[in-house]
């Protein structure tokens, strides 16, 4: 100690040098540790070959109703749109939506009476219920998410509620006029 | 802990011992010489219950970790198995899971006593912020313990509050996949909650010892809020006279336990969660055990996502600065005649938002939630660092002992002054 107090703070030991190679080492070492630390938490390879994509026949969904399925262990509704259903989504005022998007950004051309999107609400997850017969299908006709009173309409765009986003459009393709593949 | 010790040992091996290890000397200062305030009443009881809940849940937990099975399909047959297969299974059960709602009750008790007679200002800040942290790990722990059965409500309260994650702009995505370690609330979510709910009573254990640290550090605060001035005159030893009333104190306890246990186990729970889990199937109401309600209505009073998250998170860490938002020297309520009003109506407000929590999101109770809301923060915000500069107090007693044997007994200046320059390294 006396060594190091009597020469001037201006130069470096060689102790000083070493503290910092040893501690910059060991600090990337910590890093570079922690990295498969964290990755274990991450999807595994089971889940992720577990979600290829999945291919839906339309054939058997009736004009007006909808179907719900798995993909990801997440919820995906299709759903046959009416006229009217259809209508009703095109016209709406793009201004006046929380999270503006036209509804044919959320079809293909051409499929617009097929409606596919994730059966979770943006909110918290809950599933909103609207796909069944008979369901509260909320104040524009679509979806009603009744953990927190989110309610979509027949575009699954969000309209009233605390969700923050339009039920999003999971990548899928028309295979043929009654066939998609999800993924 | 407390000033110079006291003890003396007398056996040979103890003498051996407290040369090499003194821990006996330890347990001696801390928990029989140690000077407790004379005037406690029994809302200071509720650390002790705190401790006997801790290891109640974590004895009880052990044991149920030993029949469980952690696996989306396994758990909660296992759970039914503990309760109809295992001898006296459904006790444990039953004592694991009311066990977190009374210790939660004792919990809150505790915290409300503390914000009561002002036990979070200095001296005891470090004190009173080890406290949040152990209430936040005790959050997290209960959380995770509720998703292990399985259930409808287990799953989607899992999802819900995972969920709550993705409200960060940017990173929310990544981070809530690496909760479920998937692409939803799956097995992998399940034994990593798991693991986790095993590890963090022990966590809370070691926090806790910090806890008690510090207590012995700066001593206990009492209902007049005045410091000990004279440990012979203001206090008395822990043993027996904190040991018994601590002790009567968790015999009640227990006995209202007792009642819930073997009268009423499922009247804190949902039946919802009597069914397992099914990710397709929403239940019509999801609500949280009643301990997180409170917070659940502050979420939802926010029209906006991560507004919503964001004050929720606030409504606890605005503990943590508590001590700094006080402005008020007197610490116990008793003597703030308007800070006294505003602590019940906060009472009032925390009991509103927890019954609010539990009502659909929907018409009134979402424009009431906002208001309590807002009246839960301005308790903090507005209210206690304006008292302060405003509000004048009531006159305090002396010392302790004066505000307990009148003035003629224990206030005399002299005295309290000898018995203060006689012992110069205790705080109290």
């Amino acid at each position: 100690m006396a060594e190091a107090k009597s020469s001037p703070a201006s130069e470096p030991t060689r102790r000083d040098m070493l503290f910092l190679a040893t501690g910059a080492m060991g600090a990337a070492g910590v890093v570079a540790l922690a990295v498969p630390f964290v990755r274990t938490l991450a999807p595994n390879a089971q889940t992720i070959a577990a979600g290829a994509p999945i291919e839906v026949d339309l054939t058997p969904i009736p004009e007006g109703q909808g179907i719900k399925l798995f993909w990801r262990g997440k919820l995906i509704f299709v759903r046959s749109r009416t006229k009217a259903e259809i209508e009703e989504a095109q016209k709406v005022n793009l201004a006046s939506l929380p999270d503006p998007q036209a509804d044919s950004a959320r079809v293909k051309p051409g499929k617009e009476n097929w409606l596919v999107i994730y059966g979770s609400c943006t909110h918290l997850g809950c599933i909103p219920g609207g796909s069944a017969a008979g369901e509260v299908r909320g104040d524009y006709n679509g979806w009603f998410c009744p953990c927190h009173g989110s309610h979509y309409d027949t575009s699954g765009r969000i309209r009233k509620g605390p969700a923050p986003t339009n039920l999003p459009v999971p990548p899928y393709a028309f295979l043929s006029d009654t066939k998609i593949r999800i993924g | 802990m407390s000033g110079p010790s006291s003890y003396v040992p007398k056996l040979g091996i103890a003498k051996w011992l407290d040369a090499r290890l003194p821990l006996p000397r330890l347990m001696y200062d801390s928990f029989i010489a140690y000077p407790v305030p004379r005037n406690l009443n029994y809302f200071w009881t509720f650390g002790g219950i705190l401790m006997l809940m801790l290891v109640s849940q974590i004895l009880t937990g052990v044991i149920l970790a030993m029949h469980y099975t952690p696996h989306a399909t396994l758990a909660f047959t296992s759970v039914e198995g503990i309760m109809r297969d295992v001898e006296y299974g459904w006790l444990m059960r039953y004592m694991h899971a009311n066990g977190a709602s009374m210790f939660f009750i004792a919990v809150y008790i505790h915290i409300f006593r503390g914000l009561y007679y002002g036990s979070y200002k200095a001296p005891r800040e470090v004190l009173w912020i080890l406290g949040v942290i152990i209430f936040l790990l005790m959050m997290a722990t209960a959380f995770m313990g509720y998703v292990l059965p399985w259930g409808q409500m287990s799953f989607w309260g899992a999802t819900v509050i995972t969920n709550l994650f993705s409200a960060f702009p940017i990173v929310g995505e990544t981070i809530v996949t690496f909760l479920w370690g998937g692409y939803s609330v799956d097995n992998p979510t399940l034994t990593r909650f798991f693991s986790l709910h095993f590890l963090l009573p022990f966590m809370i254990f070691g926090v806790v010892i910090l806890h008690v640290w510090a207590l012995h550090v700066t001593g206990q605060n009492n209902p007049t809020g005045v410091e000990v001035k004279a440990v012979a005159k203001d206090t008395i030893p822990f043993t027996p006279y904190a040991t018994i009333k601590d002790a009567f104190a968790l015999v009640l306890f227990f006995a209202f336990f007792a009642y819930f246990l073997f009268f009423i186990p499922n009247y804190l729970g949902h039946a919802d969660n009597y069914i397992p889990a099914n990710p397709a199937v929403t239940p019509a109401h999801i609500v949280p055990e009643w301990y997180f309600l409170p917070f659940y209505a502050i979420l939802r009073a926010v029209p906006d996502k991560l507004g919503g998250v964001l004050l929720m998170f606030a409504a606890i860490a605005v503990l943590v600065v508590l001590p700094w938002l006080d402005t008020s020297k007197v610490k116990s309520m008793s003597y703030r005649p308007l800070a006294r009003q505003c602590f019940w109506a906060f009472a009032v407000t925390c009991v509103m938002l927890g019954w609010l929590g539990s009502r659909p999101a929907e018409g009134i109770y979402v424009t009431l939630s906002q208001l309590f809301t807002a009246l839960y923060f301005a308790y903090f915000l507005i209210a206690l660092p304006l008292l302060g500069l405003f509000e004048t107090p009531k006159k305090l007693p002396g010392s302790i002992a004066e505000s307990v044997l009148g003035k003629m007994k224990g206030g005399s200046g002299a005295v309290v002054g000898a018995a203060a320059s006689a012992e110069p390294n205790t705080k109290g």
